[in-house]
């Protein structure tokens, strides 16, 4: 029997986490809880003798100064109803991996494999019903789909006799370790009845290609030479159906569009990546010249000095996150964090941006089947990249919270990372890889179980009933620490010579990419270290267990990679050979069991052809109310959630480890005014920096899908000028997350929202080419759709643009926090009638129609000369203007800095105050400028649209008026309240 | 002969690079190494006058903060480190570096061996946070580190930071002895009586770092090597600033320390 050691604060401590749950049942579920505390179980399935036992309850699990322990016997006393909650079988438990390390060094002896530590939770809750105890262990304590829980009362546990409340959740399924060949020579409904069984994920038309090459005289006479079956085995569909995911493969961006624009005129579009993302970066990369390595790496690089490079990339983990928020968030950042360790030869990463997108936290209508609520969702994303971020030691710089009420089908998660790499390492370009036919194929970092297994698959789908629970993975952040300090010196001493990422696909998808160069492999599937055993050949070479790395090693180097490791206590082992075969070979245990031209694997997926055509949007115009006093619809704006403060969520992320920071998420004398972009100063001593933003706005893709792409370029880049980047030293980034786009059945306006990406993309390449960025790496997440049931819910179209600007010199950017009574205040930029999606009419329950436009040229002379004032040291403060409008910046710009401002509009005004004071016209800025810089700053700007508006004063005080008559008027306290009261939980 | 400072790394570490930049910038040869390069040549110990334990996540905070790395220094490296520090070495431990110190003994070090006496525990919030605060620099005590310092600021990035006493006679001994360094104060260096979120955690008696008897071994929670430079500081663009932060200040007093008596 294992042996269970319960530890709890003592009982007359207080207990912050028992007390932070009460306060989280009364805030999330409305129960009023009167306490609670906390038991951690450690469950030893290991043969500890009793002085063992004894010896790691005292030395390892019981802080000796608050807590108390017990050895199979149970703490908890003072409760009503006990919920214990701890892991299904399989499900990754980091606590229990290190405490079985913490015994080994206490005990002084190393286990034979065998053994484990469960670790589980108890909370011990008074003043709660059985049915509230069930409910906030459903609701709040656990998720079914990873995690087992039983609630009991005390008469309950005293019956239990000490007995554990919990199964251990040793992993007993074992798979079929047979490999099975299946026939596809059948008709068409009963292929895509295969697709649909196997979550292939495959559509009909590919499936006739896999059927078509099975049928090639030349594959026939192959496989009968290599004594495999004519027919596919099922670690050969496996791999197709993962190399051609729509996430892998991106099958939308590369399909053939029959696009029917708004006059009616059609014509073929050959790859919207072809043409309008690579288009971009090859008509910018005429103008820069710092592009080092775009598009066919794991990140882009870019040139940061003469000695470094600067890699950058976002991803999305949307469907994981809506099942397990936690966990898939977790996974979605350490998982772009590979991917910048898997870019040229390895980088270091520097910065994490995080970026959300969720429905309502106080949504109150009821939740759809399978759907978790939005206030759930949050809090589990937002703890999942903190600690995935926090535990790696990544500053999180930059990012947003965005809400959208069709975020309820699916929440969107952006992870992105920044990462720096020498430019030479042992001698060469480390931009390059180079993967030669005999290097040994090595697997690094953690092991392999059946978590994650047809993720790249699954993510290439709508929500539904049937989604997998072991699409779910949780992140492991500390083996992946130490995978990435081990590599970074392997990568010192030139120990290998190409690396890459496990991510979606696992090793079929890594080392199938990575064997394109040398144009071969062969794997041994039994030599891949397993979490557990019982897993199928095909399942081992497909999971997604996370924090595992590939490399191509050559032989010569081998012993000493694998010492190293061996050092660092990470695992890794030689599971085959690179070659240049031509085919991608699997064997297991001595037999060869897969087979597959590399040229098919990569090439023979069949192109799509999609037809796309905007339907007409039906739009009513604003009905405006023109108040005399906008006081109280200010104060609304400030709070709308799109505008309000987010610190007590961001300021849980670690944001200047690393020793880099130089403008952190919040500034101004209290520390907690909204920053632009993120700045840090990656090598220290250098004045080198580098600047991050990002500009989402989903909330005009109804309206127009154009306006919504160019007005994301535009609030990267503003927020990136704001602090003082030079245009020309911007690169971008494009993450779209659409709804799906092709149309069938269940989705019979597939056509509009293909077209909307088709107007998307233009937007994207008109104001990318005009702002001379270029795009150095992207991603599309493309069937961000809930089905279930009667009930769809479609995500609004999206895109995140993270923008990043290497910086001169860190010493000259501008924060956005006013700094003294006298200074002068201006607005740049044209406000125009553009109320169309904004914060204000939202908060009025209207859309509108006029969405902001962006007139990119007038704009670069502003952002080009607003660069040079702030680089000449003329500005005092510079705020980006963007939700919530002008009312919203000036706001932000006076309470973050403590003092007051006297605003008269009128030399900007429109015909209506209230769209004077919130539309969203983009492109705008409010600066403030000392006395003494006035002539220098306005001659730097004139002919850009700047105005003097007011003057800085020491009264904490806003006051917005129009030709003496005041719009608005209220003391800073006030607003600042309104601002930061709404998410305050 | 240069004053050479041990920084160690691995199992989750993280501060280490800027924990070395600190010490390269007071002027020491800072050598970032491995825990396991230590537990196979312990003799390594000694060409270094100066260890650091820099923050990060020692695995993952498992089980407890620092718990599962202060054990294997006391398993594997036990004798070495004890012999370190009898020979009039310096040593930090810096947030997560402190939680190991603490929960290895090595810190309050009262009678000269390895004996937990303190914790520091889960913050009174529940919430890991990133935020600046102010420390009063006690002059009383005889802390090498903080020699000639009244305050300091940096900032507090840790979930697990509250500092508690076994009990009162313990915390009576620390005060008795100068062993309480730096205590959570407001801008004017009053002290912050405990409130959120001038004390950001819920620490008794505001302790934001002890040190041994000797005042060679220094742990706090903040993080001195985040403030290096002036462009470090939450409020450099509104505020006139010495060009170096007054972290550095920390690890200049140690190398100078260590120069007079130890090279």
């Amino acid at each position: 029997m294992p042996d269970r050691i319960e530890v709890a604060i003592q009982p007359e401590r207080p207990d912050p986490a028992g007390h932070a749950l009460c306060e989280q049942v009364r805030e999330d579920l409305g129960i009023a809880m009167a306490a609670a505390r906390v038991v951690s179980v450690y469950t030893i399935d290991a043969a500890l003798a009793p002085g063992e036992l004894e010896q790691v309850r005292a030395e390892l699990f019981t802080d000796p100064i608050i807590e108390t322990s017990a050895v199979n016997h149970a703490l908890a006393a003072d409760f009503d109803y006990l919920v214990e909650v701890g892991f299904r079988p399989g499900v990754t438990d980091n606590v229990g991996k290190s405490s079985l390390e913490g015994i080994q060094d206490t005990l002084g002896r190393v286990f034979s494999g065998t053994e484990r530590v469960y670790t589980s939770t108890q909370y011990a809750l008074k003043g709660v019903t059985r049915e509230e105890a069930e409910t906030i262990a459903h609701n709040l304590l656990a998720n079914g789909l990873i995690e087992q829980w039983r609630v009991c009362s005390r008469e309950e546990l005293v019956a239990q006799h000490d007995a554990a409340l919990l199964p251990v959740p040793r992993v007993t399924e074992k798979s079929d370790p047979a490999v099975h060949t299946i026939d596809l020579r059948v008709d068409d409904g009963a292929l895509l009845a295969l697709s649909r069984d196997m979550m292939l994920a495959l559509e009909l038309g590919e499936m006739k290609a896999i059927q078509a090459y099975y049928a090639r005289e030349d594959v026939v006479s192959m496989r009968r030479g290599a004594g495999l079956p004519d027919q596919p085995t099922d670690i050969e569909l496996e791999i197709l159906a993962q190399t051609w995911s729509e996430h892998c493969k991106h099958k939308i961006f590369a399909a053939d569009v029959e696009y029917t624009d708004a006059s009616g005129e059609t014509r073929t579009i050959h790859g919207l990546f072809k043409n309008y993302v690579k288009a971009t970066t090859d008509a910018v990369a005429q103008k820069v010249d710092w592009l080092v390595s775009v598009f066919h790496d794991n990140a882009g690089l870019i040139r940061f000095d003469e000695d470094y490079y600067f890699a950058l990339k976002a991803e999305t983990h949307n469907s994981p996150s809506a099942l397990d928020p936690y966990g898939g968030a977790m996974t979605g950042i350490v998982g772009v964090n590979r991917d910048i360790l898997g870019a040229g030869m390895g980088c270091r990463c520097i910065f994490n941006t995080d970026v959300f997108c969720f429905a309502s936290p106080f949504y109150d209508e009821a939740i759809p089947d399978r759907l978790l609520h939005p206030r759930r969702v949050f809090r589990g994303v937002h703890s999942g990249v903190k600690d995935g971020g926090n535990e790696s030691g990544i500053p999180t710089i930059n990012g947003a919270i965005v809400f959208h009420e069709r975020f309820l089908g699916k929440p969107l998660v952006f992870c992105g990372t920044g990462g720096l790499i020498p430019a030479r390492i042992a001698g060469r370009p480390s931009e390059e890889k180079a993967s030669m036919p005999g290097d040994r194929i090595v697997m690094t970092g953690g092991r392999i179980g059946k978590d994650g297994i047809h993720g790249a698959t699954f993510s290439s789908e709508e929500l539904h009933e049937g989604s997998p629970a072991t699409a779910v993975q949780i992140g492991d952040p500390i083996t992946q620490k130490k995978m990435a300090d081990f590599l970074l010196e392997a990568r010192d001493e030139g120990l290998f010579s190409c690396i890459s990422d496990n991510g979606a696909g696992g090793l079929s998808s890594s080392i199938g990419e990575m064997a394109g160069k040398p144009g071969g492999a062969v794997v041994h599937l039994e030599r891949a270290p397993l979490k557990y055993a019982g897993l199928a050949p095909w399942e081992i070479f497909l999971s997604e267990a996370q924090e595992r790395m590939s490399l191509a090693v050559p032989a010569s180097k081998l012993a000493r990679f694998l010492a190293l490791a061996a050092l660092h206590e990470v695992e890794a082992t030689d599971i085959g050979e690179f070659t240049d075969s031509g085919f991608l070979e699997c064997h297991f245990e001595g037999r060869l069991i897969g087979r597959l031209h590399m040229e098919f694997l990569h090439e023979g997926v069949p192109k799509m052809v999609l037809p796309a055509k905007l339907a007409p949007v039906a739009l009513a115009p604003e009905i405006i109310v023109e108040d005399t006093d906008l006081t109280a619809d200010l104060k609304a704006v400030l709070g709308a959630l799109n505008v309000c403060s987010k610190e007590r969520f961001v300021r849980m992320y670690d944001h200047e480890v690393q020793g880099g920071s130089v403008l952190k998420p919040f500034q101004g004398e209290k520390n907690d005014g909204p920053g632009n972009a993120g700045v840090v100063r990656p090598v220290p001593g250098s004045s080198k920096g580098i600047a991050v933003a990002c500009g989402i706005c989903p909330k005009y893709s109804d309206l127009d899908a154009y306006a919504m792409m160019a007005n994301a370029v535009d609030e990267g880049v503003r927020n990136l000028v704001a602090v003082g980047a030079a245009m020309g030293t911007i690169a971008g980034l494009d993450n779209f997350c659409w709804p799906d786009p092709v149309t069938s059945e269940k989705t019979p306006d597939g056509a509009h929202k293909m077209a909307q990406l088709v107007r998307c993309c233009e937007a994207l390449k008109d104001t990318c080419i005009a702002y001379d960025i270029p795009l150095i790496s992207g991603k599309d997440s493309m069937k961000n759709d809930y089905k279930i049931g009667g009930t769809k819910i479609s995500i609004p179209p999206t895109v995140l643009f993270t923008a990043a600007a290497i910086l001169e010199d860190v010493e000259r950017v501008a924060s956005m926090d006013v700094k003294a009574p006298g200074h002068l205040v201006y607005v740049l930029g044209a406000t125009k009638n553009e109320l169309g999606g904004s914060e204000y009419l939202a908060l009025k329950g209207q859309i509108g129609c006029n969405v902001p436009q962006v007139d990119a040229l007038a704009a670069r002379r502003r952002y080009e000369a607003l660069h040079r004032a702030i680089y000449a040291g003329l500005v005092a403060s510079c705020h980006d203007c963007s939700d919530g409008g002008l009312g919203a910046a000036l706001a932000e710009t006076a309470f973050a800095g403590g003092f007051g401002l006297d605003v008269d509009l009128a030399p900007i005004a429109l015909a209506s105050n209230v769209a004077t004071l919130f539309s969203e016209s983009a492109s705008r800025f409010v600066a403030t400028v000392a006395p003494v810089h006035q002539q220098a700053f306005e001659a730097a700007l004139a002919g850009t649209g700047c105005t003097l508006v007011g003057r800085v004063v020491e009264s904490p005080v806003l006051t917005l008026a129009r030709s003496g008559a005041v719009l608005a008027h209220a003391p800073l306290a006030d607003l600042k309240r309104a601002w930061s009261a709404p998410l305050h939980w | 002969m240069a004053v050479r400072a041990l920084v160690l790394t691995g199992f989750g570490i993280n501060c280490d690079h800027e924990t070395a930049d600190a010490f390269t910038r007071a002027g020491a040869v800072a050598e970032r190494v491995h825990l396991n390069h230590l537990v196979a040549a312990p003799e390594r110990f000694e060409a270094f006058h100066i260890l650091a334990i820099p923050g990060g996540f020692s695995f993952g905070d498992d089980v407890a903060s620092g718990r599962i790395l202060a054990n294997r220094l006391r398993y594997k490296l036990g004798g070495p480190l004890q012999a370190f520090i009898a020979s009039g070495k310096l040593a930090i431990g810096i947030c997560n570096g402190f939680q190991v110190m603490v929960k290895l003994g090595m810190l309050p070090y009262f009678d000269g061996a390895f004996s937990q006496e303190v914790t520091l525990a889960g913050n009174d919030s529940n919430r890991y946070e990133d935020r600046w605060v102010h420390l009063a620099v006690n002059a009383a005590s005889p802390c090498v580190w903080t020699r000639g310092l009244e305050a300091i600021e940096t900032p507090v990035r840790h979930g697990e930071g509250k500092f508690i006493p076994r009990d009162a006679a313990t915390l009576a001994r620390l005060e008795a002895q100068g062993q309480v360094v730096v205590r959570y104060a407001t801008a004017d260096r009053a002290p912050a009586g405990g409130v959120y979120p001038i004390n950001p955690n819920g620490a008794i008696g505001d302790i934001a770092g002890i040190c041994d008897p000797s005042g060679r071994l220094f742990g706090l929670m903040p993080h001195p090597e985040a403030y290096l430079d002036r462009t470090n500081h939450p409020q450099w663009t509104r505020k006139a600033l010495p060009a170096e932060g007054s972290g550095l200040r920390l690890f200049r007093n140690a190398v100078a320390y260590a120069r007079e008596r130890l090279v």
